[in-house]
């Protein structure tokens, strides 16, 4: 059984302008020793579903289930929900500057952190913690770099203390959100290895939110593209990056500049992403997909199974698999299908 | 650097093709001292020697770390900062100490395309009235036709034309990107400086963008400055690529030579720490992940400002600054600044960085 299994989380903010529907019927698992990306452009629904998780989304209007072993996490109030917050899950944010509080020691950030959910332990007994745990990110000299202030470490550092301080009540489930977007690659990579090796030593199940094609190509093991609120495409990392359906993954992935292929054009998705007060009717993807068929315009597919493959679903009405499709468009002239109502 | 008389990071190309010549380039900023008593001369060494040539119609990529100095050279190139020495030409005039004034008139010819798309628009005036600017500071077109030129160009660039009267907030982020293109292009200039263009955008818009920066340069014959941290935008966009740390340039070259072939320990492990979008590739297998972080621009290390973190690193290191020039038989046109360069095929490992008396040897 998943450690974390959300079903049918929808999520819309009320706006002047009229609704937000940031998660529209969103459904994962993550499971105890595994990651699991969710990956998706700016809009896409990916960080207000986790947040929604973890009650951090205010005025919300939220439906839906996000059974945390036998507990539903939408259904618990604020205060049951700060005991989980921590304790069981821990969070790491994008920005790890503005995430720690710039006039308290990193390590009393983290004490405070351990003594608020666990008030028995001792505040000598949580900074040995502390220093146990910044040295276990990889923090050189942590007994010394304990009572440092935020602006005292640098960037790298700050996002290995905020990962020290989701890890210090040992959560079973981490949530990472864009945890690397800030940070240079080879720092990036240091960080990408320590949340690795917290990983394989404390079986923690990871939800790892991110744009970043790489990084998900590199640690996840199960991958969900998000668009519009909702999932395009669930599916391994594998199948994802070498057998994928939904022609947004297709889009995404042939958006990027091919590393250490040959400098031709860049194949970027035509248009804009959708304004979520105003969706497109049926599949959101359809203005911009080029294989866009009458159906798509009026009903919203739901998740298909792709080849037979239970643990492989994608939302979409075509039949062809991107072979197929990659070798119809070949035939056809201009590289585009003929589609009737398409200018 | 030019013992055998070749022109520092220089290929075949000869002197006419040169639209930027940068020599001896240092920019250092005051650090502001935190004690009332004690005057600070510690200076932060943002740029620390650079020489650079970017020729007519070509794109040089500038990759390195944040705080590696690559925005400070940029603007020190626009003449946007005052250069605390060496020398800046441009279109073969020495601009180094013209005024402000007189830098006007060459601003037509060097423009910025900044990277935060929200930041660098004003908020509270049209679209049309910001990309007229350059028209209007150069008193170039009036009225109607500076209306009909602005609409010219937001058509080249992909906006529509009647969005003339529209507000930046009224623009997604990738359009808005457009119109920072639009009004650096609206003047025809002969450089235009992209600093982290595409750094703020969603991969789908980045690659639109990438293609209209590649389809303006060929339409015009631009000669951009490319400044990223995403070394794979850089390599798809680039013909030659400088490597920068710590305010200096450790290796430059053709594109394909340094991701093929990179030389210096530096450009190898930034490459290697690239997540690539394939979940096929041992993660662990070609990583070189490098210990510590940067040290600081104010007083950076002795010798070779890599060595503290270098795998590779020698004693000689730490004491001799190794000068940019061919190493191991390249060709002129790829400089790498190391008395240890990485040999091809070599693999590098990742270990602390330990001063042995034999550094990583291949495996």
């Amino acid at each position: 059984m998943a450690l974390l299994e959300v079903s049918d989380l929808h999520v819309s903010f009320p706006t002047p302008d009229g609704v937000v529907q940031a998660v529209r019927g969103l459904s994962f698992a993550a499971e105890a020793g595994k990651t699991l990306g969710i990956v998706g452009e700016s809009g896409s629904g990916k960080s207000v579903a986790t947040q929604t998780i973890m009650g951090l989304t205010r005025g919300a209007r939220v439906s839906g289930q996000a059974m945390f072993e036998d507990k539903d996490l939408l259904a618990m109030d604020q205060k049951a929900l700060r005991s989980v917050r921590g304790d069981e899950v821990g969070m790491i944010f994008q920005d790890p500057l503005s995430s720690l509080h710039p006039y308290y020691r990193v390590g009393w950030q983290i004490v405070e952190m351990i003594r608020n959910n666990h008030k028995d332990i001792s505040k000598a007994k949580a900074k040995a913690r502390a220093v146990e745990l910044l040295g276990l990110v990889g923090i050189p000299q942590p007994d010394r770099r304990v009572d440092d202030f935020p602006h005292q470490f640098s960037g790298g550092m700050r996002q290995r203390a905020m990962i020290a301080m989701a890890m210090s009540l040992n959560p079973k489930l981490l949530i990472a959100d864009e945890p690397t977007t800030a940070l240079d690659v080879t720092v990036q990579a240091q960080v990408l290895q320590v949340m690795r090796r917290l990983q394989e030593e404390f079986g923690t199940a990871i939800i790892l939110i991110t744009h970043d094609l790489g990084v998900v190509a590199e640690v996840a093991d199960d991958v969900v593209v998000m668009y519009a609120g909702s999932a395009m495409e669930k599916a391994d990392r594998y199948e994802i990056f070498g057998a994928s359906h939904h022609p947004y993954t297709e889009g995404l992935l042939q958006s990027l500049p091919a590393y250490g292929g040959v400098r031709e054009r860049l194949h970027p998705i035509p248009g804009q992403p959708p304004s979520l007060i105003n969706l497109p009717g049926g599949c959101p993807f359809h203005p911009r997909c080029p294989y866009v068929m009458d159906r798509c315009r009026i009903e919203e597919p739901p998740l298909f199974e792709v080849g037979g493959n239970p643990t492989h679903t994608s939302a979409c009405w075509l039949t062809l698999d991107l072979v197929e499709r990659t070798a119809l468009r070949d035939k056809v002239v201009g590289g585009q299908l003929p589609s009737p109502s398409r200018p | 650097m030019t013992e055998s008389g070749i022109p520092s990071a220089s290929g075949a190309a000869s002197d006419g093709d040169v639209l930027v010549r940068v020599e001896g380039l240092k920019k250092f900023f005051p650090v502001q001292s935190t004690s009332a008593f004690r005057r600070s001369h510690e200076q932060v060494h943002a740029v620390d020697g650079v020489d650079l040539e970017v020729f007519r119609g070509e794109t040089l990529g500038v990759v390195g770390e944040t705080g590696c100095g690559k925005s400070t050279l940029a603007r020190c190139i626009a003449r946007l900062l005052d250069l605390s020495e060496g020398q800046v030409d441009f279109d073969g005039r020495d601009i180094t100490n013209l005024s402000a004034r007189q830098m006007r008139p060459l601003r037509r010819e060097m423009q910025i395309i900044f990277q935060d798309p929200y930041g660098s628009l004003n908020p509270r005036r049209r679209v049309g009235s910001i990309i007229g600017d350059p028209f209007a500071l150069h008193g170039i077109a009036d009225g109607a036709d500076r209306k009909k030129r602005v609409q010219e160009v937001m058509e080249l660039v992909g906006l529509k034309p009647e969005h003339f009267n529209r507000f930046p907030a009224e623009f997604s982020g990738g359009q808005r990107q457009r119109i920072g293109v639009a009004r650096a292009l609206a003047l025809k200039p002969k450089l235009i400086i992209c600093d982290e263009p595409v750094s703020a955008l969603d991969v789908s818009i980045q690659a639109q963008i990438i293609n209209l920066l590649a389809d303006l340069q060929s339409e015009f014959n631009l000669t951009y400055i490319f400044i990223a941290h995403d070394l794979s935008v850089v390599r798809h966009v680039s013909d030659r690529v400088a490597v920068m740390y710590l305010g200096k340039i450790v290796e430059l070259a053709p594109v394909e030579d340094v991701y093929q072939a990179p030389r210096h320990p530096y450009s190898n492990a930034l490459l290697s720490a690239v997540p690539m979008p394939d979940p096929n590739q041992k993660v662990d297998s070609h990583q070189i992940i490098l210990s510590g972080d940067v040290p600081s621009p104010i007083s950076p290390p002795s010798g070779c400002r890599f060595h503290p973190r270098c795998p590779k690193a020698q004693p000689k290191c730490s004491v001799d600054d190794p000068a940019l020039v061919p190493v191991l038989g390249d060709p002129p046109g790829h400089v790498t600044a190391c008395h240890f360069p990485v040999e091809t095929g070599e693999v590098m490992q990742s270990r602390p960085g330990v001063i042995a008396g034999e550094g990583a040897q291949a495996t």
